[in-house]
């Protein structure tokens, strides 16, 4: 997919402003507690999916679809939508209308 | 009088002659909850009322004499992860607390469409991420057998609401062994279909490519009864299989013909409880006696498959739980600064320890750079666990193993080491990673009384040999008919 | 300090955003229509994003869109394949969109744009394109414009709606050329019947990535940071935000002498209000899309019959059709991009009129004229004219004939035009003949029923009379407008014969 073909080194090292930036990215708002625990524990685990490495992959397709399916493609048949009412009836905050969220300040700011 | 610690066979014709009727079961089930449920912690959700009207709506059907459907009026116990119209569907998260999808998921539907009434929701742990419903943020599931063990997971509740006798039959989902280990915690039957033989359509996803919905029951005949209802090809996901489904309850009294079942030697090392080791030999030993082969199989890319899973199915649920960011359904918190901080506290809020650990492992594994290293490189990795279990079934049928490495484990054991907690996940992940259906079976106890299961493994597609593999070893047993005593108690 | 000179290259690459004509969405069996005026009424669980609920491609979608590459010339994909760009937006609602990543249906393919606006010398660029890629459209969001901090309103009416995105190489040169690129990708679409390219309902929109190639004060030649510009949503908003960057680009160069302090890729804003680009996301909060193959759905092998059936059934082409018009029907260049520029049908029409009445060049005369001046007053479309191609081609003939003046078909067309429609219905030809009579237009042909006529005349005109047979040629044009007055149906240059001939007698 990428097109890095230099593999990174797998197991890079997990830093806390790494698991800060991957929280951010992950819209996590940690709690300390968490970014150190998180920290120690993902780094282990990490070390231990370093196993990996280990397996020649040297020409093998990647799993992709399921059980070799293609092609699932449905016609252009219309079916029927929810009401408004079901639509909204799980947001936390709507106004029989629309959903809302606080202001969006910067349009497309990621 | 009958009660759902009988078979679903047993129930269907008492049901049918008019010993009893699903209001009757229906009611048993619930005055079971009532008594035990406090204890056991199987249900996050009991509809009483609508699932008795449902029962009564079906016994004036039957009364009518109009057609009834497969299920004809047995309760059935839904995992809290199918969306279940106009009931509550939590995930067992804060995230989801108090969410009434407006739609059923398609086996929910097929349920319905079966006359199954349903008689509530079941705990799991949090988005059917951990082993031991644990991770439940409603308070975990123990085993009916001992109240200080859990009941295994994440589908902890529905296997242990059919072991406890709350409901003859419930549906589970095994993303990594979600269906059968708790089913061998608890002394039940659990089968885990071929990947694509049930719609996941209202499934809430964890891992999209290795979920799937299955039976549980007390029995073989249960499980393929159960099947029959939930197993159809769905247009809405287009990751289900158009293949016919078999009637599979006809096929189980036939055993199988010179029947060639598979032992990975590598499955029987250290790690592996003594109890479950001897119930594994002694059942393996029971389809010797029966006349089957038994073969040495090689797996060799086996002991990648849990680094495997911990990059694929954490990388897609980090995708698939997105979407919980407390705008269109969900938690959202009461104390942020702007949008971007509503997201981060909602989620930080709502989800708990492990979801947070998973979406963070999946997260960085996606991250820019090292797509190539993790996600990509496990892909590979897993078309190469597939191969393997393709070779291995061009000489036998089944592949016989142990289910989990310990029967059920104390509550609190294994919480604050993930790792190790992942590792337990040895023997059924790879049967996600192939897509390949999966089934645990009550093959013994350990000396205190925890019951142990057996793992059968089939050729994609192939649920009915893996049903019939399981009622002959079945018939020649007598696990599946003891009680925990909790349960014997009441009745 | 001073800007610095020429020469200096404009780098112009465009993503144009094309929503496809589809009954339903490309996930799922909600109607695929614009509807801001009942926000929130055209979802269901799996444009909602709703726990549980799964995609499934919609075969139309796939069709339209491998349509469209054909039409550009691009290469389609044998398989494909759908892959999840994350992010989070509120209406994004899985905070993730489903596109593709590395296996687009379609790679590469270009279009010719005209770089001049007439002429029959037109030169024409090829504009390459990187490739084409079909992905779901997001909802939409209502800021709040009181800036008084309310709350932002989501309506996810359009979330789910298939959207082709054509990327296109960094090869246009200009901001109108990027205008006119824009401008012929649009009426591509429509002709294909691809996607209705509306503009205010934003079924067609385009973010545009622009840098210049600057010459510093030592010579050396530098580019400045490549910027994107988001959402443009009209073509006079492409052009007008490609030449203010332009200027801000040069400006922003002059100032730093070439020396950036960041030269990432900028994200920038367009204000059409105040006719200003706006910085907005700054590289801090670089995106990480996380692109991974979406598994809830399968690749798609795109069967080589099924491209050959969708090549074959393809139209004829503006570009193609704009050559035809000019290589067999000896239209100018110009004339031929006016017919073709105004779309399908109008084009369909004039060829028809063309046709049947055997002058191209009149009926593109009449066609780019009159037809167009009247469909501009009354804001009508070709369809619902009330002249349809035989009418037209009927007029016309009768010019062509002698049977009509060209002064007496106008009449002729504004009669027709204000016929009612529920009125008596007769043949065309009838009609023509009925309005013809009815206003004495009928050509007097024969000299022997204008002589009475132009007796008359030159008798009532004595003075000009002289005038011209003393050698002043232009006093027979009075006499040619008095017998023309009598005879309506009379043409011009038979009268100024036989006046001649009268006179010089």
């Amino acid at each position: 997919m990428s097109d890095s073909s230099q593999a990174e080194p797998l197991v890079p090292e997990l830093t806390r402003d790494v698991v800060l930036k991957v929280a951010r990215l992950a819209r996590l708002h940690l709690a300390e507690s968490e970014v150190e625990s998180f920290t120690s524990q993902l780094t282990q685990i990490l070390d231990y999916v370093g196993v990996l490495d280990e397996a020649d992959t040297e020409g093998v397709e990647p799993v992709a679809g399921a059980m070799g399916l293609n092609s699932v493609l449905r016609e252009d048949l219309p079916t029927t939508s929810l009401s408004r009412d079901d639509a909204l009836s799980g947001a936390p905050h709507h106004d029989g209308s629309y959903f809302l969220v606080p202001p969006i300040l910067d349009p497309r700011a990621e | 009088m009958a009660t759902a610690l009988e078979s679903s066979a047993t129930l269907l014709d008492q049901l049918t002659d008019g010993q009893t009727t699903s209001l009757r079961l229906t009611q048993d089930c619930l005055d079971r909850i009532a008594a035990h449920d406090t204890a056991i912690g199987a249900f996050l959700h009991v509809d009483s009322e609508p699932a008795l009207a449902a029962a009564a709506a079906i016994d004036r059907r039957r009364e009518a004499g109009e057609p009834l459907g497969l299920l004809a009026g047995l309760p059935v116990a839904v995992k809290d992860v199918l969306a279940t119209r106009g009931q509550p569907t939590t995930c067992a998260s804060r995230m989801l607390q108090g969410w009434v999808p407006p739609y059923d998921a398609h086996v929910v539907e097929r349920l319905r469409r079966a006359d199954a009434v349903l008689i509530g929701k079941t705990n799991m742990d949090e988005f059917a991420m951990g082993s031991t419903t644990e991770n439940s943020a409603f308070g975990p599931t123990r085993t009916p057998w001992r109240l200080d063990c859990a009941a295994g997971g994440s589908s902890g509740g529905s296997a242990a609401a059919v072991a406890a006798g709350m409901a003859p039959l419930a549906v589970g989902s095994d993303t990594g062994g979600s269906i059968r280990q708790p089913a061998s915690f608890c002394g039940v039957v659990g089968l885990k279909p071929t990947y694509g033989r049930v719609s996941r359509y209202g499934l809430v996803a964890f891992a999209s490519s290795l979920d799937q919905v299955g039976p549980f029951s007390g029995d073989v005949r249960g499980a393929a009864l159960l099947l029959e209802v939930l197993a159809d090809h769905d247009p809405r996901d287009a990751t289900c299989a158009d293949e016919p489904v078999p009637a599979y309850r006809d096929q189980l009294e036939r055993p199988l013909d010179a029947l060639r079942v598979g032992i990975c030697r590598d499955h029987f090392t250290e790690g592996l409880d003594k109890d479950v080791d001897e119930a594994v030999e002694a059942a393996i030993d029971v389809y010797r006696r029966l006349g089957a082969e038994i073969h040495d199989i090689q797996l060799p890319h086996a002991r990648f498959a849990v680094a495997c899973y911990y990059l694929v199915a954490p990388s897609e649920a980090s995708s698939n739980l997105a979407r919980y960011d407390g705008v269109h359904y969900g938690a959202r918190s009461d104390d942020y600064d702007g949008l971007v901080d509503m997201y981060c506290r909602s989620r930080g809020e709502a989800f708990g320890a492990e979801v947070k650990r998973r979406i963070m492992l999946g997260t960085y594994a996606l991250s820019a750079g090292y797509y190539d290293a993790f996600y990509l490189k496990a892909q590979k990795v897993r078309r190469l666990i597939q191969q393997d279990y393709q070779q291995a079934f061009t000489s036998v049928d089944v592949i016989a193993s142990p289910v989990a490495p310990t029967p059920a484990i104390p509550l609190g054991s294994l919480v604050s080491d993930p790792l190790q907690m992942y590792l337990a996940d040895t023997y059924t992940i790879s049967a996600n990673l192939a897509g390949l259906p999966g089934l645990s079976l009550p093959a013994g106890f350990s000396d205190d009384g925890r019951p142990i299961g057996l793992q059968l493994l089939a050729p994609p597609f192939q649920e009915s040999r893996l049903l019939q593999a399981a009622a002959m070893h079945e018939r020649e047993t007598q696990w599946h008919l003891r009680r925990p005593p909790l349960a014997e108690d009441s009745s | 300090m001073t800007a610095p000179c020429s020469p200096a290259t404009t780098i112009i690459g465009l993503e144009v955003h094309v929503q496809l004509l589809t009954e339903t969405k490309i996930f799922c069996g909600c109607l695929n229509r614009f509807n801001p005026e009942e926000p929130n009424v055209q979802t269901c669980p799996v444009c909602l994003g709703l726990p549980g609920a799964l995609p499934v491609m919609n075969r139309r979608a796939l069709e339209l869109a491998i349509r469209a590459g054909l039409a550009l010339s691009g290469t389609i994909a044998g398989t494909t394949k759908w892959d999840r760009k994350q992010y989070y937006y509120p209406d994004l609602p899985k905070a993730y969109q489903i596109s593709q990543f590395d296996l687009p249906f379609c790679d590469g393919g270009w279009m010719d744009v005209d770089d001049a606006d007439d002429g029959d010398e037109t030169q024409a660029s090829r504009i390459r394109l990187i490739r084409v890629h079909l992905e779901e459209d997001a909802g939409k969001n209502l800021h709040d414009e009181t800036q008084r901090g309310r709350d932002s309103r989501i309506d996810l009416n359009r979330a789910g709606t298939p959207l082709l995105e054509i990327v296109s190489e960094p090869d246009l040169r200009s901001a109108a050329q990027s205008r006119r690129y824009l401008e012929e990708m649009r009426l591509l679409m429509v002709y294909l019947g691809v996607s209705d390219c509306n503009m205010q309902e934003g079924s067609l929109r385009c973010d545009a990535n622009i840098n210049l190639e600057l010459v510093n004060d030592d010579g050396v030649a530098i580019r400045t940071p490549i910027v994107e510009i988001k959402n443009l949503n009209s073509f006079r908003g492409v052009e007008a935000a490609l030449e203010y960057e332009i200027g801000r680009q040069r400006q922003e160069f002059a100032e730093c002498g070439g020396v950036y302090a960041d030269s990432e890729k900028q994200t920038r804003g367009w204000d059409a209000d105040r006719g200003v680009t706006f910085a907005q996301r700054g590289k801090e909060d670089a995106a990480d899309y996380r692109y991974f193959p979406d598994p809830d759905l399968v690749p798609v092998q795109i069967a080589a019959e099924w491209i050959e059936e969708l090549r074959t059934g393809l139209c004829e082409l503006p570009a193609a059709r704009r050559q035809r018009l000019v290589d067999d029907l000896k239209l100018s260049r110009y004339d031929a991009s006016v017919i073709i520029d105004q779309g399908r049908d109008l084009a369909d029409y004039f060829e028809a009129v063309a046709q049947r009445c055997g002058d191209p060049k009149r009926a593109a005369n009449w066609v780019t004229q009159d037809v167009l001046r009247e469909l501009n007053d009354r804001g009508q479309a070709i369809g619902d004219f009330a002249i349809d191609a035989d009418g037209l081609a009927a007029i016309l003939a009768r010019i062509a004939s002698g049977d009509l003046t060209t002064r007496s078909a106008r009449e002729v067309f504004t009669a027709l035009l204000d016929d009612d429609p529920e009125g008596e219905q007769v043949t065309v030809e009838a009609r023509i003949d009925e309005i013809i009579s009815d206003r004495g237009l009928a050509t007097i042909a024969d000299s022997g029923a204008l002589e009475p006529l132009i007796d008359a005349v030159i008798e009532r005109n004595p003075q000009a009379a002289a005038d011209f047979r003393g050698g002043k040629q232009a006093a027979i044009g009075k006499l040619i407008g008095e017998v023309m007055r009598e005879a309506k149906g009379a043409d011009p240059q038979s009268v100024r014969a036989a006046l001649i001939e009268r006179l010089s007698s």
